[in-house]
């Protein structure tokens, strides 16, 4: 038992740290975080995270699991994680290929034929195209198959009509992945199609989403008689569902707990504020708290350490993986409450000014509400847990075996 | 990374398994909780005979010369079958004292009749309720002679010695003190778990030989603490397993409203719950072992931890197998409360969470780990 990289890990991971040392310069204390969640990437960003990302493709760190004749690196999930360990540790533009390299790109290169692969991968990978994902609506999210988009054949197109939501960075991406409707008379999960769909086609409108920390990471997406080319069709007519499962496979694979703030940020905050005239460090009940929230965390991070062994022994890690998610941004959530509560009458404020180094949690708190809602929310990744790590019985559906035009909806939302 | 068991020690652990569904089902440890036995006599010469008792122990005395992550499978086990034995305080805190604090001669002495069963070992910190913090020790010991009460004192009326916690001339240290010699007075108290059985030990110009360095008893305390600390986390995981197992075979064949208990999302995501507490309660038991097995720098984090969450995992899953099989779950008929005394005492053997998380922020800011 040990948390050593093997011999072959360690030149691996020396090879990463070279390349990196010779093209980016290490992140210090004061240089923003690589994650923007919720941010709204604007065009300086992005052009600079296209160059880093050209830079990495040309040299071969841009995909690293993927096969060599597609420019990846034909490298081990191992080896992925420890490039990912790496390349965090400098300074580099935010990521905002994310879904193209983790989700997009391995769907393509699952159901894709060789012309796609052709025309959307080199391209996908180079940084050069950004890709975004069109899969939830307002009355389809964790009910995915209840997506009520249509498809309608014409010619050697089909005409696209409907509302998508929660797209991250719709607004600056030249191609998307789009799950749609083309039978409702079949059940549910039969009647769906897979497309890639150009995001500057006519009749795309992109609006923002404003998220209740004032950010515009989501976009909401209104098809309007949208063409697309029967050639931009993944996968059969009536196997979209499949496709999204290889898509969505993969993006609970890139979801991580992140963005929750650490325990040694919160010792510093009990030390600076008071409980009956002594930092609160001292106060027991804080103590107590502190304790418990330190252990989940290294629980997390321990669980990862033994999936990570299993990566390294070239297992496949499984829905398993849910519980990092599931756990670690409960945990956040609860820290940045408790932070709040330590600072007393204070805890009403949000002024990055004048309450420096305390209102950072007030920003988590207002983020992670989000964490546990994206990639499946908690109540899915529970299921998922106990239907495909316990195998308890799957729900009964109200609308199995049902036509979808005969399914029961509620009332309209807003 | 390989933060896992290896081949050959999860052999061992199922080696280890077998052994106790032949020797040790439930019906042992009822057997032992509903009668005046204090243990089982015939399980404690098997385990013996298997090597466990001597598994850390070096060959040269006795031992199997095992290192603690072999230890800590054959704890899991002993945890999951609730094995009615005074496993816990002989090998993880008596022999643990030895070998780390004991003198050659004391070695010699006491380690070969440790690995082979002849004699049980114990521990004898507390002396009244509340926490026991070592400045809390009333205990004397003057001129070799032992003076004091101590209670509860786990497997304190069935051991044949103890390390005993004291004020010396040079302030509070560990003795080892003869259970079976004069000067020793033991009355059994009431167990929570009576398949464990607790004691009362006034000890009255007792003979005491010192452990380790005179006056350093509250620094020698801590480590072992640590170190039973890891080794009790895999007992709780082990136990915590045999509870979720428990209830997940049970809510599957129960039905009602025409469909097995575990169909229903009040009961499923409950079990996701569960496992998620038990899994982490597993990595962080293994990040104890790993610290355990020569990387002490990170024990002192490591335990606490890893006994956190072994407790609160326990405890939650041995209240939720109750909860999960109704009405039979609270008779006596049904094992749910043998899992649910278990835990308490488990919970309760090294001193409470509670104090444990106290212990964990100190050494948190100490080290300044994140």
């Amino acid at each position: 038992m040990d948390f050593n990289d093997t011999p072959e890990e360690a030149a691996f991971r020396a090879e990463a740290r070279a390349w990196l040392d010779a093209n980016a310069k290490l992140r210090g204390p004061d240089d923003a975080p690589a994650d923007v969640l919720g941010e709204r990437a604007g065009d300086k960003i992005i052009k600079a995270a296209q160059a880093w990302q050209k830079k990495k493709a040309d040299a071969g760190w841009a995909c690293l699991t993927w096969p060599k004749e597609y420019g990846g690196r034909g490298a081990t999930a191992i080896q992925s994680v420890i490039w990912n360990q790496e390349e965090a540790r400098y300074n580099t533009p935010p990521n905002i290929f994310g879904i193209g390299l983790g989700m997009c790109g391995p769907t393509i290169l699952t159901h894709g034929t060789a012309k796609q692969k052709e025309q959307w991968i080199p391209q996908l990978l180079s940084g050069e195209k950004i890709w975004c994902q069109l899969f939830s609506e307002p009355a389809a999210g964790s009910d995915l198959a209840g997506l009520r988009s249509t498809a309608v054949r014409d010619g050697k197109d089909w005409i696209v009509n409907g509302q998508k939501i929660w797209t991250t960075g719709a607004h600056f991406c030249h191609w998307g992945i789009l799950v749609v409707r083309h039978d409702a008379t079949v059940a549910k999960h039969s009647g769906l199609t897979y497309f890639v769909v150009d995001m500057h086609a006519k009749g795309i409108e992109v609006r923002p989403i404003t998220q209740i920390n004032g950010g515009q990471g989501f976009n909401e997406v209104f098809f309007t008689d949208v063409r697309i080319p029967d050639a931009n069709r993944l996968s059969e007519i009536g196997n979209g569902w499949a496709v999204a499962l290889t898509t969505l496979m993969n993006e609970r694979a890139s979801i991580g707990g992140g963005g929750g703030g650490s325990v040694s940020d919160l010792i510093k905050l009990a030390r600076r504020v008071q409980i009956g005239g002594r930092p609160a460090i001292e106060d027991n009940a804080v103590r107590q708290q502190i304790a418990r929230f330190y252990t989940r965390n290294k629980g997390v991070k321990m669980t990862g350490s033994r999936t990570l062994s299993a990566l390294s022994q070239g297992k496949t890690p499984g829905p398993e993986s849910s519980l990092g998610k599931l756990v670690g941004a409960k945990n956040a959530q609860e820290m940045a409450a408790f932070a709040i509560e330590l600072q007393g009458t204070s805890g009403m404020l949000n002024d990055p000014v004048e309450t420096s180094g305390l209102a950072e949690w007030q920003a988590r708190y207002l983020a992670i509400p989000g964490l546990r809602i994206a990639g499946g929310t908690d109540e899915i990744l529970r299921n998922i847990i106990s239907e495909r790590v316990l195998r308890l019985p799957p729900e009964s559906r109200a609308d199995k075996g049902m036509a979808f035009k005969d399914i029961p909806t509620g009332p309209p939302s807003r | 990374m390989n933060f896992d068991f290896s081949d050959d020690q999860k052999l061992l652990q199922q080696t280890a398994r077998d052994f106790l569904e032949e020797h040790s089902p439930l019906a042992v440890c009822r057997e032992i909780l509903e009668s005046d036995q204090p243990y089982k006599k015939e399980l404690w010469r098997g385990a013996a005979e298997m090597g466990w008792q001597g598994a850390v122990i070096p060959e040269e005395y006795g031992g199997a010369g095992f290192g603690h992550l072999e230890l800590a499978m054959i704890a899991e086990e002993i945890g999951r079958a609730l094995a009615p034995i005074p496993f816990g305080p002989s090998v993880y805190f008596f022999t643990e004292a030895i070998l780390r604090a004991g003198t050659d001669a004391q070695k010699k002495k006491y380690l070969p009749s440790l690995a082979n069963g002849d004699a049980i070992g114990t521990f004898a910190l507390a002396e009244k309720p509340g926490q026991n913090d070592v400045e809390a020790v009333a205990a004397k010991v003057s001129a070799g002679k032992l003076s004091g009460t101590k209670m509860p004192v786990i497997d304190g009326d069935i051991a044949t010695l103890a390390v005993v916690a004291a004020n010396g001339d040079k302030g509070l240290s560990l003795y080892v003190v003869d259970l079976t010699g004069k000067g020793v007075t033991r009355k059994p108290l009431q167990s929570f778990d009576p398949s464990r059985s607790m004691a009362q030990i006034d000890f009255d110009d007792a003979p005491a030989e010192l452990l380790g360095q005179e006056g350093h008893g509250a620094e020698l305390t801590a480590r072992l603490l640590d170190r039973a600390a890891v080794l009790t986390a895999f007992e709780q995981l082990g136990a915590a397993q045999a509870c979720f197992d428990g209830t997940k075979e049970f809510t599957l064949g129960r039905y009602a409203f025409g469909r097995p208990v575990a169909s229903f999302q009040a009961i499923k995501h409950r079990l996701a719950d569960m496992w998620c507490e038990l899994e982490l309660a597993r990595s962080n038991a293994y990040y104890g072992a790993w610290a355990l097995s020569g990387y002490e720098p990170e024990l002192g984090v490591a335990a606490c931890i890893a006994r956190i969450q072994a407790s609160e995992a326990l405890n939650l899953l041995s209240e939720e197998m109750i909860q999960m099989h109704g009405g039979v779950g609270y008779t006596w008929e049904y094992d749910c409360h043998l899992f649910y005394r278990r835990a308490k005492v488990l919970a309760a053997l090294l001193g409470s969470p509670a104090a444990w998380k106290d212990k964990l922020v100190d050494r948190i800011e100490a080290g300044d780990s994140d």
